[in-house]
């Protein structure tokens, strides 16, 4: 009896297992023969709104071209968990992602540089062209870009402010006419916001990282903790907490869009993603260029780029090319991924197209026309954590000038 | 109470093991049959082992495929092992603990091995592969186009089998539109008339080659990219299917001299084996390094590097009252509370009861941010509803008692729950005898009910430290560490060591999980102390009450 049920539970466990197992090796020889798959596969990465949009268009691709196109949506640590992924060789063969994740992923030995032809390139943003660019490389094809620029209720505050000084007047007199409870909304918190601070610190005169000769950041040239950086923090500590209050720690990344729809300020330093909530509040709004300083600098603001990347662990390499370098660059698919997020395309055919039924657009791109490109070298990863807590120090009443210094330095000790 | 549970069972298992060792199964049968084998059993079994046997081959073909034969030994062998323990009648105890252990080693032990092991590495970001990795990607990164040369349409064929013939590229001039042949010998041209070529320059028929579509083309990736045509100004490379270009690798790996050479500045890196990169005689470095043993490296830098250990002792007092606050505090609450809701003259105590665990069902994680935002100074609730100018989390006080507060909120309807199930295990005549001798409740409760109280509850009240010792997401949520002092944006008022080194680890330039793993090593040796001390103290307790 029990020799017999040995038997027959090994007997049992060894069939399952052999089904197991058959299903195995029935797959691959299938997937083979199967005329779909013959081509092979591309599988595509991004985050859950662009992973959608893309969709029909990686369908279209495959049936073309008798591929099977698989576009996976993750949505959260795009960046990290594609680093970890195609380390372990289960990572995709084209990853979507913003223009500053390039140092780390080519530090990583994670993407492959993307040749264009010079037809190509001439189609594009040459400001996109410049944030894809790493070590003289080209290692991405842009296809939207983005800035902050100041968007302003027109009910509260018709005119667009020339300088930084016309706005503060502006909102000390809606405030105290109580038609507004803050002066501006622009994002700080207690640990700062670098992005949305920057074209306050560019007017004041700061800057992150020199360029070298050929036009790339420099890390070995660090701004921060300079005198013109002090210099530019002491003009923000004017607008601060114990100035004119125009910055606040209390308005933050959660309420500052909030805090505008809700009309209880006239100005909101923000970024296109903002307006789907403007429009939904019915709010009368209007886009302007970031006011600088009076007698100041201008204001720039940081450029970021949403690209393709060509994984250089993928499985299919030279079909990943040939999507990234030959089905991206043509306009249909900006125009697809612009109305699936409203930000400006990189092809100038595509923003051409969508320019004339969205006057938003134009008006952003005309905010980001100054520009700087955010830097993509990975040293950029040490400067937001310690910039962004000096800014809301020194919004907070803190010593520019100690802050600032002690700021610099721990970045400085951070960078390899 | 444990000695007559394990009594019949070790007695059972004695005769059980006597006649099979004696060679007379039928005996054992008898034995046995205390335990008759039903259909569920046997069903539940196959299905089991089945699954066991399953998982075993799927997890076998990946170690064959990576040659790991260390591996595969030990799949093999807990395979048998797990077959031989759950076909044989013998070794009872064993079936019951062995699922358990094989989870323990799989779940815990294992990743707190691969932590320690980690901590001696330099593994992070720029450091996460082989040596043999980075070289590839530094040379497919250095691939650059030749200044002023043009991109030909490309077309990819072969002589032989599509799926497996040697491939060669069909490259079009697009000025002449003659096409070429291109090998790894280099370029030929191809005679006029055996081509047929469309507008745009794809070759779509040629004498003596078999067309690859995009399809075909596709499944042949890796050859395709590793074609090369050899030509006077660098080589022809493809980019994608459809077009070529001239490119030229312009670093190189030299085994000779274990470094990579630049044609165009002529500057060479020399590989490092300490520091896992190729460094340049001035020091510059190669982004793209690799995985190396560093030794003690991480765990000194912790212990010496003044970024580090300078704040360090401060984190770790405030850390210890964090831990303290949070399980004293809502030990407090939680118990005043239970004892109000224990008292006999106390009415609708389920009502209450439902209320007060509120808090507890409700996901932590959402109610951090809402208490983060109700902090806020200018928005919050808090300060709204009380008419207070309190910046919160700008104050090193005030964010520490906001944190303490949350956390109180967030851990006293646990601390209830444990202490009402526990009051209600003491017997009353103990109190009752206490009244009858004349005590106040007060002396009763300080006498008799709280030391009964703390002989249940302390293991929990270390468990509950142990967590709130390494809490991140209570602060990570909340104010993120802050505030920080002006002068050092590394080290908050609310850090604990948990999340200090966090920023330490991943703040800055990328990931550095070997230091991660050292410093999680220092905590863990942290708080493994601070709760073996308690335990042992508790046992004393134990001793004296029980």
């Amino acid at each position: 009896m029990r020799i017999r049920t040995a038997g027959v539970v090994a007997v049992l466990g060894l069939a399952l297992a052999a089904s197991g197992c058959g299903d195995n090796s029935k797959d691959e020889p299938a997937a083979k023969e199967s005329p779909k798959a013959a081509g092979g596969k591309l599988v595509i990465w991004a985050d859950d709104k662009r992973a959608e949009a893309l969709k029909p268009f990686g369908d279209k691709f495959g049936q073309e071209n008798g591929v099977t196109v698989e576009v996976q949506a993750v949505s959260k640590d795009l960046q990290t968990n594609f680093v970890t992924a195609s380390q372990q060789g289960s990572g995709p063969d084209v990853v979507v992602g913003a223009h500053d994740w390039i140092g780390n992923l080519v530090q990583n030995g994670a993407i492959d540089p993307v040749q264009l032809a010079a037809e190509q390139k001439s189609g594009f943003n040459e400001t996109a062209l410049k944030a894809v660019t790493f070590n003289g490389q080209l290692y991405g094809v842009p296809y939207a870009m983005e800035n902050v620029a100041l968007i302003r209720n027109t009910e509260l505050a018709p005119e667009a402010p020339k300088t930084i000084e016309d706005l503060v007047a502006a909102g000390k007199k809606l405030k105290a006419e109580k038609k507004a409870s803050e002066i501006l909304c622009l994002q700080s918190g207690q640990n700062g916001d670098a992005y949305h601070i920057y074209p306050l610190y560019t007017s004041a005169g700061g800057y992150l990282f020199g360029t070298t000769a050929n036009g790339d950041y420099d890390p070995k040239d660090l701004g921060v903790g300079k005198p013109e950086s002090i210099e530019a923090f002491k003009k923000i500590a004017k607008l601060g907490e114990k100035g004119d209050g125009a910055l606040k720690r209390s308005i933050t990344g959660e309420n500052s869009i909030a805090t505008f729809t809700g009309k209880k300020c006239a100005y909101l330093v923000s970024g296109p993603w903002a307006i789907a909530d403007a429009k939904k509040a019915g709010i009368k709004y209007d886009i302007s260029p970031v006011p600088g300083f009076a007698g100041g600098k201008e204001a720039q603001p940081f450029v970021g780029v949403q690209s393709f990347y060509v994984a250089s662990k993928g499985k299919n390499k030279a079909l990943a090319q040939e999507f990234v370098a030959n089905y991206v660059t043509t306009p249909e698919l900006a125009v697809a991924l612009y109305n699936a997020e409203p930000r400006p395309p990189a092809l100038t055919a595509a923003l051409d197209q969508v320019k004339g039924s969205d006057p938003d657009l134009a008006k952003f791109q005309e905010a980001g026309k100054n520009g700087q490109v955010l830097p993509a070298i990975p040293a950029m990863a040490a400067i937001w954590d310690p910039f962004g807590k000096a800014e809301a120090a020194i919004i907070g009443g803190a010593d520019p000038a100690k802050t600032i210094t002690s700021a610099g330095n721990t970045i400085a000790g951070q960078i390899k | 109470m444990s000695t007559s549970l394990s009594g019949p069972g070790s007695a059972q298992q004695t005769p059980g093991r006597g006649p099979v060792r004696s060679g007379s199964p039928r005996k054992s049968r008898t034995a046995r049959n205390h335990a008759p084998i039903t259909l569920t059993g046997l069903v539940v079994k196959v299905v089991l082992l089945g699954l066991v046997a399953g998982i075993a081959i799927w997890a076998a073909f990946p170690l064959i495929e990576a040659k790991l034969w260390v591996g595969l030994a030990v799949l093999l062998a807990t395979t048998a092992g797990l077959f031989y323990l759950y076909l044989t009648p013998r070794h009872i105890p064993g079936k019951y603990l062995i699922p358990g252990t094989l989870f323990l080693v799989a779940f815990q032990v294992f990743p707190v091995l691969y932590t320690a092991s980690t901590a001696f590495t330099n593994f992070g970001d720029g450091h996460r592969g082989s040596k043999d990795d980075a070289i590839v990607a530094i040379q497919s990164g250095s691939v650059k186009q030749v200044p002023g040369s043009t991109q030909f349409p490309l077309t990819v064929a072969t002589k032989g089998d599509p799926a497996t013939g040697p491939l060669v590229f069909l490259i079009t001039d697009p000025k002449t539109n003659t096409v070429s042949v291109g090998d790894t010998e280099g370029l030929t041209q191809l005679d006029a008339g055996d081509i047929t070529v469309a507008p745009g320059g794809k070759v779509t028929a040629a004498d003596g080659y078999t067309i690859l579509n995009f399809g075909q083309a596709s499944a042949r990736s890796k050859d395709i990219t590793d074609l090369v045509v050899p030509t006077s100004g660098g080589a022809l490379r493809s980019s994608g299917l459809s077009r070529a270009y001239e490119g030229k690798a312009v670093r190189a790996y030299d085994a000779g001299c274990d470094c990579i050479t630049d044609s165009e500045s002529g500057r060479t890196w020399t590989a490092d084996e300490s520091v896992g990169a190729f460094v340049a005689a001035d020091g510059d470095r190669l982004a793209q390094g690799w995985r190396v043993n560093v030794g003690l490296q991480n765990f000194s830098r912790v212990l010496t590097d003044p970024a580090i250990s300078g704040p360090f002792f401060g984190t770790l007092m405030w850390n210890f009252a964090f831990a303290i606050g949070s399980t004293g505090f809502t030990f407090l609450l939680g118990m005043g509370i239970a004892l109000a809701l224990h008292s006999p003259r106390m009415r609708g105590t389920n009502f209450y009861r439902v209320l007060l665990i509120l808090p507890y069902a409700m996901p932590s994680f959402a109610m951090l941010l809402v208490w983060r935002d109700m902090f806020n100074t200018d928005f919050g609730l808090i300060n709204n509803l009380f008419g207070l100018g309190v910046d919160w989390f700008g104050e090193t006080w005030s964010a520490r008692i906001a944190v303490l507060l949350v956390q109180l909120w967030l851990g006293y309807p646990y601390m209830f729950l444990v202490a009402t199930g526990a009051l209600q295990a003491i017997p009353k005549e103990l109190t009752e005898a206490t009244s009858v001798d004349g005590a106040s409740p007060f002396q009763s409760f300080r006498a008799v009910t709280l030391p009964l109280l703390l002989v249940a509850i302390s293991p929990l009240l270390i468990a509950s430290f142990a967590y709130n010792f390494n809490n991140f997401n209570a602060i990570y949520l909340t104010t993120e560490g802050g505030p920080f002092p002006a002068d050092n944006p590394t080290a908050g008022a609310t850090d604990l060591l948990i999340t200090y080194t966090y920023r330490l680890a991943f703040g800055a330039q990328g990931a550095e999980y070997g230091l991660a793993a050292a410093v999680s090593i220092f905590i863990f040796t942290i708080v493994a102390t601070v709760s073996a001390i308690s335990f042992s103290r508790t046992r004393k307790q134990e001793e004296v009450y029980s």
